[in-house]
């Protein structure tokens, strides 16, 4: 696929788990908040806009291949452990890929809990538990969930703040770190290769009508669908 | 030769239908590839269940029936399916595109160290592998993608595989013994909130009425969108913007990030028709938009466009459909 001159921007999942973050934050008080992304300089823009928002540093992991979910899951189990983070906020999908994985896969590969879908979120018992509401298909369902855990974000979540033009000047100060695969000791590769892209079959364009009745005679007679 | 395992979904007892559109890929596979399908049930009291699966042409029907699996909870589920995986040397882990699945089978793929493909509307088996074709960029782009590796994860999209056809209730159910299995407790399950309305879940539904920003607020919705989607028989679903505003239940949005259903007829009432929306309902067969605003994109889409405003347009409607 061709990305030519495509504009990349922060996913708007990530932007709601780091809004979460930096709410524990000033809640809190003692968090530091660290934004880490994989990619190449064309992420640090993305890394930017994160301390913009209020995040203390940023890491960027670097590599130019297209990883798939669980390769992304490898190499960001290596920087947990780098890390040790109290929690992992993760938005719960890609808006391109849209695949919905690589948060459950860090907790299975970290062997520690997830709560994915997370539209609310309490810590509990001095950071030790967190207390999570879930959007499932069946309704609002709510789990709590031992720390360190991985928690994905659902939209409603928050809504995260704007950039201000002070936070941008700050975060020309904050730090950002970059570090290589083979310095965080992990080789991973894609096992999915992607062979061909086709736009689906377009609808064919409808009719109008102009009255209820119309509408009716159409479902009816043409659609037969009531 | 491919050894498939199917995970089943249900709900307190009841499968879910789109259960069947995993079920109908692996019949697919086996019928033009060979090898062979199971099915896991996991959960508390199942019986019904397991009972129900037993037609479907799978060698057997796997119980995981045990105490601390009356939630489905992703750490012990996911930890149960991978288990159970191993043990019966599958090569392909199955389910139906869902927040159970996307919660819990990413989690078994990593146990596992497989690969996973989510919302894949194709198979087809090439030298001795297979080639998916997968949905991407809210369904704008469809890809066709290998995935190395000795096991491989996917969930379906239940509209690209029309149900299992039912067969004779053969399968013999065998259990899986889980007393002695180490299950993690890293979660505890604290309730779930339904809006109990006695209406189909929109993905299971042949006609869906789904409400967007022209309707004012959750009365006028119950009115107008609950009112037609019963004289229809069919289901409920929402746009994000009235799921966002608290108008309606996270559980109704149709879209990227939402529910993706491809009913027999999708009734879009004062939706607009953001791609985002458009990716959950497209695959509809009949699209039926009214809209105040004669440029919404959702006329692009509709088979049937009718220019005109939900407060009056609807009312009449259902008096016009109850005679």
């Amino acid at each position: 696929m061709d990305l030519e001159g495509v504009k990349f921007a922060v996913n708007p999942f990530d932007a709601i788990a780091l809004e979460e973050a930096l709410r524990i934050k000033e809640k809190l008080g003692e968090v530091e908040v660290v934004v880490a992304t994989i990619g190449t300089e064309e992420t640090v823009e993305q890394l930017r806009v994160g301390l913009a928002m209020g995040a203390d540093r940023a890491l960027l992991i670097r590599c130019a291949d297209t990883l798939d979910s669980l390769a992304i899951a490898k190499v960001l189990a290596a920087v947990y452990q780098r890390e040790r983070p109290g929690l992992v906020l993760m938005g719960k999908q890609a808006i391109d890929d849209d695949s919905n994985q690589a948060g459950q896969m860090l907790a299975a590969l970290l062997n520690i809990g997830q709560a994915t879908f997370v539209s609310k979120l309490e810590l509990l018992e001095n950071q030790q538990r967190a207390r999570c509401q879930r959007e499932t298909d069946g309704g609002l369902e709510t789990v709590t969930v031992n720390l360190p855990a991985i928690i994905t974000s659902d939209l409603r979540l928050n809504e995260p703040r704007y950039v201000s033009l002070p936070g941008i000047m700050k975060a020309k100060k904050k730090p950002l770190e970059e570090i290589g695969l083979a310095a965080l000791g992990v080789a991973v590769a894609a096992r999915t290769r992607y062979l061909k892209f086709e736009c689906p079959p377009p609808r064919k364009a409808g009719v109008r009508v102009k009255t209820v009745d119309e509408l009716l005679l159409k479902l009816k007679q043409e659609a037969k669908v009531v | 030769m491919a050894k498939i395992l199917v995970i089943a979904e249900h709900d307190q007892g009841r499968l879910k239908q789109a259960t069947l559109a995993a079920v109908a890929l692996a019949q697919k596979v086996v019928a033009e590839s060979g090898g062979s399908f199971e099915i896991l049930v996991l959960g508390q009291d199942i019986g019904a269940v397991l009972e129900d699966l037993r037609g479907y042409g799978a060698a057997i029907v796997v119980s995981a029936d045990d105490q601390r699996l009356c939630h489905a909870v992703a750490d012990k589920y996911a930890g149960v399916i991978a288990e159970v995986a191993k043990q019966r040397g599958i090569n392909l882990v199955v389910g139906a595109v869902s927040t159970f699945s996307k919660d819990v089978l990413p989690r078994s793929a990593a146990l596992l160290d497989a690969g996973m493909l989510s919302d894949v509307i194709g198979v087809s088996a090439v030298g001795g592998d297979f080639e998916f074709r997968r949905v991407m960029f809210a369904g704008n782009v469809i890809a066709t993608v290998t995935l190395e590796g000795a096991v491989k994860v996917l969930t379906v999209r239940a509209a690209a595989f029309p149900n299992a056809g039912k067969l004779a209730e053969v399968s013999p159910i065998v259990d899986f013994p889980l007393t002695d299995l180490a299950l993690p407790a890293f979660t505890e399950f604290g309730g779930r909130e339904t809006r109990q309305s006695g209406r189909p879940d929109p993905t299971e539904a042949r006609v869906v009425v789904s409400g967007g920003r022209g309707i004012k607020n959750a009365e006028d919705f119950e009115r107008l969108i609950g009112g037609l989607a019963d004289v229809l028989g069919g289901a409920v679903g929402s746009s994000r913007a009235l799921v966002d505003a608290g108008i309606t239940p996270n559980s109704l949005q149709v879209g990227q990030t939402g529910k993706v259903v491809a009913p027999d007829l999708y009734v879009a009432v004062g939706i607009s028709g953001a791609i985002q929306h458009l990716a959950g309902m497209k695959d509809t067969k009949v699209i039926v938009a009214i809209n105040k605003d004669l440029d919404a994109p959702i006329f692009e889409v509709a088979d049937f466009g009718l220019v005109g405003d939900a407060y009056q347009v609807i009312p009449e409607l259902m008096e016009k459909l109850k005679k």
